[in-house]
């Protein structure tokens, strides 16, 4: 059911205590999610909620609680080293939320993570959810999410949100949803989401959003071109955006034509992808499409 | 985080590249005495945070003191218009008055990040001294590249490789190589996005000198570098791009009237390709953030009301953790203190929508509400 978590996923949350931490914590378990365990370093042995137990370090949180994937908050300066802690654990999955990480951190981490066979996605990225298996781990807003059919991939966050919204509008549900962040170096890309999606029995269609900036978008394209079984839709914003200005995310700074929203469209289209012409019609275009195959 | 010319000459200098002499002059007779001092002769270098500035007049060689005062008074003061400026330029308060050097010829060097290979590239050319994204343009091939591994570093071999491209042997290859080695280090150390010498000139006698040099600094690292936080130039940032910057706000400002509160970049992305798509102009770029206040959208509010340009306001808020009250409310504030009343198009969606829209309701200002992005382009259709 959907691709990377399931009913079998059991979430440790670095930086439990911390003010985004909690939040989002509670709001996952909320949601259903699995939260099995949390990690402050000086605050092992207290509970989060009365039920969540908090260790001082990853290594005895996923010896006593088996955790699985782990969800971080931890503030910009100390991110490298909570997502260290949680490869060096051995947990296959890692969801580094932080916004703000040195990007040479990043470059370091990703790399040191590689080596692990641990996955990252992030940093700066909302998370993923699963719908379908109660799964959410991340902090986009679950109640607009519905179980379906339709996976949705995106560099950003609050978008994620506008298409899951106007998808479910339209009554399409989503088979899982994952944001793989904005920052200019990321740990799990366009492609390997892809991949999943294409192996997922329960995703018929993937509705993809990428932005302007670097050539990750034509990366998929060619990947899309070549081994790619599903329809897509595929929106690219930032077209309107100034050539040279870094427009919020560190991604999107454009530099070079094909860094450029319409050769990033190009590709897309290029590849057999259908275009979504503006970040309006998301969920009409998707249905669209998505009712042709039933 | 950008800094200037001469703050970048003397970090390079700092790890033992080779600047010319210069002087950093911010009067007339300064720029006088310090011409006097290099030996009568050199050029003045108007200090901004920007690109082009031979084409604007921001470099001029000077062949006296006399010739020196008047061509630095032109510059101190003026605003420099370049092509990477904008139409109202950048103030220059600073001329650097530097040695003249005798080019033979003129390299480029380079270090930044490249998203593809996940780490920072070293880029070299053998066209130094001239626009390098031309170059990269018009003769690719001419730009050699060397990605650097995190763990191994810039490595004997890449220096070897870039240096025999590059033509150089003997005394002028070595010194090459220590300015690479030497580049590669202020890159890591000071957590750099960019760091360029262009050009890197060999002199007649074969030496090596960083002629102009530029280094961007990571904005998220400079929380580890507390005093390359003093090389901030506020006064060559936009005024109202560096009031948000200090709030933590992303705002960049843009050349329509439609001023727009958003939430999150992409969805601030997204609601500028709306706008245009929609045949109208957005004012600027905002993303006010996730965990925002009352106050802090308010403050948002205001620098987009600063901009004189702006007629109408659009707000685009996807309730998550700022809930779509908080965000009302901060905007009804901001309008308040401000006094007046331009027209709004508000599209609330998530975390306390209806309340947000009551108290738009029950604010006396003008307000369309969109319940879709399709909304949003036929509202501003209707104010416009």
């Amino acid at each position: 059911m959907g691709i990377l978590v399931d009913e079998n996923s059991r979430i440790l949350v670095q930086g439990i205590t911390g003010r985004e931490g909690s939040f989002h914590a509670s709001a996952c378990k909320a949601y259903g999610t699995n939260v099995v365990a949390g990690v402050t370093p000086g605050k092992g042995g207290q509970y989060f909620e009365d039920t969540v137990p908090i260790f001082n370090t990853v290594e005895e949180a996923v010896r006593e609680t088996q955790a699985n994937v782990a969800l971080g908050f931890v503030p910009p300066p100390f991110a490298a080293d909570a997502i260290a802690e949680a490869a060096d654990a051995e947990i296959p999955l890692i969801i580094c939320i932080t916004e703000g990480v040195p990007v040479l951190d990043t470059v370091r981490i990703s790399l040191y993570v590689e080596n692990k066979s641990v996955r990252l996605i992030g940093p700066n990225c909302p998370g993923l959810i699963t719908p379908g298996a109660n799964c959410k781990i991340g902090i986009m807003p679950g109640s607009i999410h519905k179980a379906g059919r339709v996976g949705v991939v995106s560099r950003s966050g609050t978008l994620t949100y506008e298409a899951v919204g106007q998808l479910t509008n339209l009554g399409l549900g989503q088979s899982s949803c994952v944001g793989i962040g904005g920052d200019q170096v990321i740990g799990t890309n366009f492609v390997d989401i892809l991949k999943m999606f294409n192996d997922d029995p329960e995703t018929d269609l993937v509705v993809f959003i990428g932005e302007i900036g670097g050539t990750m978008e034509q990366q998929a394209a060619e990947y899309i071109k070549e081994s790619f079984d599903k329809p897509l839709c595929a929106l690219i914003v930032g077209s309107a955006a100034p050539s040279g200005k870094r427009m919020g995310h560190a991604g999107a700074i454009i530099t070079g034509e094909s860094a450029r929203a319409e050769s990033k469209v190009a590709a897309l289209r290029d590849a057999g992808t259908v275009i979504i012409p503006t970040p309006a019609d998301i969920g009409s275009t998707a249905k669209t499409v998505f009712d042709a195959l039933h | 985080m950008k800094i200037h010319e001469y703050q970048a000459k003397e970090v390079l200098a700092r790890y033992g590249i080779n600047v010319p002499s210069s002087r950093l002059a911010s009067s007339a007779e300064e720029a006088g005495q310090a011409t006097q001092d290099l030996g009568g002769k050199a050029v003045l270098k108007a200090q901004v945070h920007a690109g082009g500035r031979g084409q604007g007049g921001g470099i001029k060689v000077v062949n006296s003191p006399e010739e020196a005062r008047p061509a630095a008074a032109a510059m101190l003061g003026s605003y420099l218009v370049t092509h990477q400026t904008g139409p109202e330029g950048a103030p220059v308060s600073h001329v650097l008055v530097e040695e003249l050097a005798d080019i033979d010829r003129e390299l480029y060097l380079a270090i930044t990040i490249d998203r593809d290979f996940h780490g920072p590239i070293m880029l070299a050319s053998s066209a130094g001294g001239m626009d390098i994204e031309e170059v990269a343009a018009t003769r690719p091939r001419d730009i050699y590249m060397e990605p650097l591994s995190p763990i191994l570093g810039l490595m004997p071999f890449q220096t070897r490789r870039l240096t025999a491209k590059l033509g150089l042997t003997g005394p002028s290859a070595q010194s090459a190589t220590r300015i690479m080695n030497a580049l590669y280090k202020v890159f890591t150390e000071l957590d750099c996005s960019l760091v360029e010498i262009n050009p890197l000139i060999v002199t007649v006698r074969g030496e090596l000198v960083a002629l102009d040099a530029k280094l961007n600094l990571d904005d998220d690292s400079l929380f580890r570098h507390t005093d390359l936080q003093e090389l901030r130039d506020p006064a060559q940032e936009d005024e109202l791009e560096y009031r948000a910057a200090s709030l933590d706000i992303a705002y960049v400002k843009l050349d329509g009237d439609v001023g727009c509160l958003v939430n999150g970049a992409g969805l601030a992305m997204a609601t500028l390709d709306v706008t245009t798509a929609a045949g109208a102009m957005p004012a600027n770029f905002l993303d006010v953030g996730g965990g925002a206040t009352i106050e802090k959208v308010a403050s948002a509010v205001s620098i987009i009301l600063s901009d004189r340009k702006v007629t109408r306001v659009l707000v685009n808020i996807f309730g998550g953790i700022l809930r779509c009250d908080v965000a009302a409310s901060g905007v009804v504030k901001a309008y308040r203190e401000h006094g007046i009343n331009l027209p709004l198009v508000v599209r609330l969606l998530g975390t306390n929508a209806e309340e947000g829209r009551t108290i738009f309701a029950e604010s006396g200002l003008t307000v369309t509400f969109a319940d879709n992005l399709n909304d949003i382009a036929a509202a501003l259709g209707q104010t416009s």
